[in-house]
């Protein structure tokens, strides 16, 4: 398989000896034209990866901040071909690695290999689906791979070591290590284990793992980035673009707090 | 016949399965493995018979309902009786079982969702019994709607939350037991309170309330000594039917009939039957038939009754519903609101708005029977927390 922008970023950054940093927003919060303008600011802001909601009516893995963003997305007209069109978009001013975010059944309803191939054509790089376990995959992987993209899973403090040997084995681009039990949204504290979890799944990979959920400050970003590869940072952004004025103003104000985030996990050396 | 039994990644066919993140799977997988040592175990089979006699009251009747068979002139029309039991619905049958598994998962918290609150009540039913903590997610119309289940479940102890996501009823009242469920694994057990969701809960219900049909078939072969020519119940996720169904599904010559919600009618977001008007999808971990636009994502629904206000319907519904053995139909608000005042007129039963779906159907084609042929209604649940709703929906269509 060809090397997405994931790939090549990640290889950079470890060349760098610097930890990645992650944002998620929500497509189309508050509308898909704004997520082109919020993609390019997080871009300025040092962001190296933007992870990109797919919205979804019922979106079960996520905390109340994302589901509200999906939801005004929606509201807001957000369709899938909107949404490529939104990725196309971006793609003609930035090549920041995308990865979409998503829900099996709004890929499923435009048809599994279609939804990978326009996705592909619009300019993502990977899909983390969160529905979509291993033992449900199968039919649907070869369509990933074969539209070049990467297929990001998710290993919780839930999985046992040898399901996660045998996940790592379907993955590429990285990782995702999930902290904590629960779902997604800002927590006072990075989840203990979570150093030791992502030991053990750098010790069945060669991928980069990056650690997400709960994290939504500049220290609990420096401390993830202490042991993870990269860091991801979701509802505080959401939030914080969403409740900042939708104006140039605002959007800066919220990119800089973003870059403050992105300052603190660069400040950690990684070992080459 | 396809087997009756899903594969061991809990597929009916082609639905069913287990579309969850990732966390939940080493969960699903631990309920699965003690449901399995489980059923092995006489111990434990012992214990869920003792409960369902002595405190659920089983068998529930089977009545036979002399003066409305009179008054459509035939076929001959008995009444499962569920609204019998304890608390007031099919629903406790599977929540006694699955409060006794939760004990030997050493799981101290029974969380639930609940639609029209039977379930609701159900579980802190089992929960004030068994000495557990309970909480209860109900969308907040649905606790608008059902507000004496409500009062009910918080006097037993338990803690109601209002979900406001969405159209705010049972689907989103699902999504968010889900997540308190993803973040307290530890201590928790989620009372899944119909036959829908990822594996094994499908599997799990359809076995707790496969009492209600074991019962039925052999007491209609003591009182009548033959078969029905029908088995109808409704089906908003599908549990009291296939509890009833699934004793009959390897008798041939025996319909079984699934009532869905019509509600306005077939036009999308005004009704939940969701083998007239869905596509197959995947919502809240299974695979089945889901009202969904385009894009998949979900439509809204409506019904008069609680119960069968839900986007989707359980996965062994989803492949009998392909394979023929059993057919799926809906009756309109209107019809189980007459149907409702019907049964109480004729028999002295009030029955819950989600079963009068069932007895509007056999009302309206009572005329595809013989006189002689025997049906069996399964009376789901009782609807004396249906009156204020059905008193308002009258005044409704009284100022129209």
């Amino acid at each position: 398989m060809k090397k997405t922008r994931v790939d090549q970023k990640f290889a950079a950054l470890k060349k760098q000896g610097k930890k990645g940093f992650i944002a998620y927003i929500g497509a189309g919060d508050p509308s898909l034209d704004d997520t082109v303008d919020i993609v390019l600011r997080l871009e300025e802001a040092g962001v190296d990866l933007v992870e990109l909601g797919l919205p979804f009516s019922d979106p079960l893995a996520d905390g109340r901040v994302n589901q509200d963003a999906a939801a005004r997305a929606l509201e807001a007209g957000a369709t899938f071909d909107g949404v490529m069109n939104c990725v196309a978009k971006i793609r003609e001013r930035s090549q920041i690695p995308l990865i979409f975010y998503a829900y099996l059944n709004t890929l499923y309803a435009r048809g599994f290999e279609k939804a990978m191939n326009e996705a592909a054509a619009a300019g993502i790089d990977g899909f983390l689906i969160l529905d979509m376990p291993r033992e449900e995959s199968g039919p649907y992987r070869k369509f990933i791979s074969a539209a070049s993209l990467n297929s990001i899973v998710l290993i919780t403090p839930t999985t046992p070591e040898e399901r996660m040997k045998q996940i790592v084995k379907d993955a590429s681009g990285f990782v995702y290590c999930v902290s904590r039990e629960g779902v997604t949204g800002v927590r006072d504290s990075i989840a203990e284990g979570a150093r030791g979890l992502v030991g053990k799944i750098k010790g069945h990979t060669r991928l980069p793992v990056a650690l997400g959920f709960g994290i939504g400050t500049p220290p609990q970003a420096a401390e993830a980035a202490s042991f993870a590869d990269a860091v991801v940072v979701g509802s505080a952004i959401v939030n914080k673009f969403h409740n900042n004025p939708h104006t140039p103003e605002g959007r800066a104000d919220a990119a800089a707090f973003v870059a403050e985030m992105v300052k603190a996990v660069k400040a950690v050396n990684s070992p080459l | 016949m396809k087997s009756a039994r899903p594969d061991s990644q809990g597929h009916f066919g082609p639905y069913g399965g287990i579309f969850v993140p990732e966390t939940l799977m080493e969960p699903l997988r631990e309920l699965t493995r003690v449901y399995k040592v489980a059923q092995k175990d006489p111990a434990f089979k012992k214990e869920l018979d003792y409960y369902l006699r002595e405190y659920v009251g089983r068998p529930s009747p089977l009545w036979f309902a002399q003066r409305m068979t009179a008054q459509l002139g035939g076929p001959k029309i008995y009444l499962k009786r569920e609204d019998l039991n304890h608390t007031g619905a099919h629903k406790i049958n599977n929540v006694v079982g699955q409060a006794l598994l939760a004990r030997r998962l050493g799981k101290t918290r029974l969380i639930a969702e609940t639609g029209a609150g039977q379930h609701g009540v159900a579980t802190a039913t089992a929960a004030a019994l068994f000495g557990m903590e309970c909480t209860v997610y109900m969308g907040k119309v649905d606790m608008e709607r059902q507000a004496l289940n409500v009062f009910r479940m918080e006097s037993l102890g338990a803690k109601v939350v209002a979900v406001t996501a969405g159209q705010q009823t049972l689907k989103e009242a699902i999504n968010e037991a889900m997540r308190d469920w993803v973040s307290n694994l530890r201590n928790t057990h989620y009372v899944l309170g119909t036959a829908f969701g990822p594996h094994p809960y499908p599997m799990i219900v359809r076995d707790f309330q496969s009492v209600i049909g074991k019962e039925a078939r052999k007491q209609i072969l003591k009182a009548e000594g033959r078969l029905p020519a029908a088995v109808i119940a409704c089906v908003g996720g599908g549990s009291n039917a296939i509890g009833i169904f699934s004793a009959f599904i390897k008798d041939e010559g025996v319909r079984l009939i699934g009532v869905e919600a019509g509600g306005l009618g077939i036009v999308p977001g005004k009704h939940a039957a969701r083998f007239a008007g869905g596509k197959v999808g995947v919502l809240q971990g299974t695979k089945s038939y889901v009202l969904q636009d385009d894009d998949g994502q979900i439509l809204l629904t409506h019904s008069v009754s609680a119960g069968l206000d839900y986007a989707s319907v359980g996965p062994e519904h989803a492949m009998l519903h392909d394979t023929g053995r059993a057919e799926y139909t809906y009756i309109e608000d209107a019809d189980a609101v007459a149907g409702f005042d019907q049964l109480a007129q004729w028999e002295g039963i009030l029955p819950a708005l989600e079963s009068s779906h069932a007895i509007a159907w056999v009302v309206k084609n009572a005329g595809q029977f013989a006189k002689n042929d025997i049906v069996i209604i399964n009376v789901s649940g009782r609807g004396d927390k249906d009156v204020q709703q059905i008193a308002e929906w009258k005044k409704g269509q009284s100022t129209k």
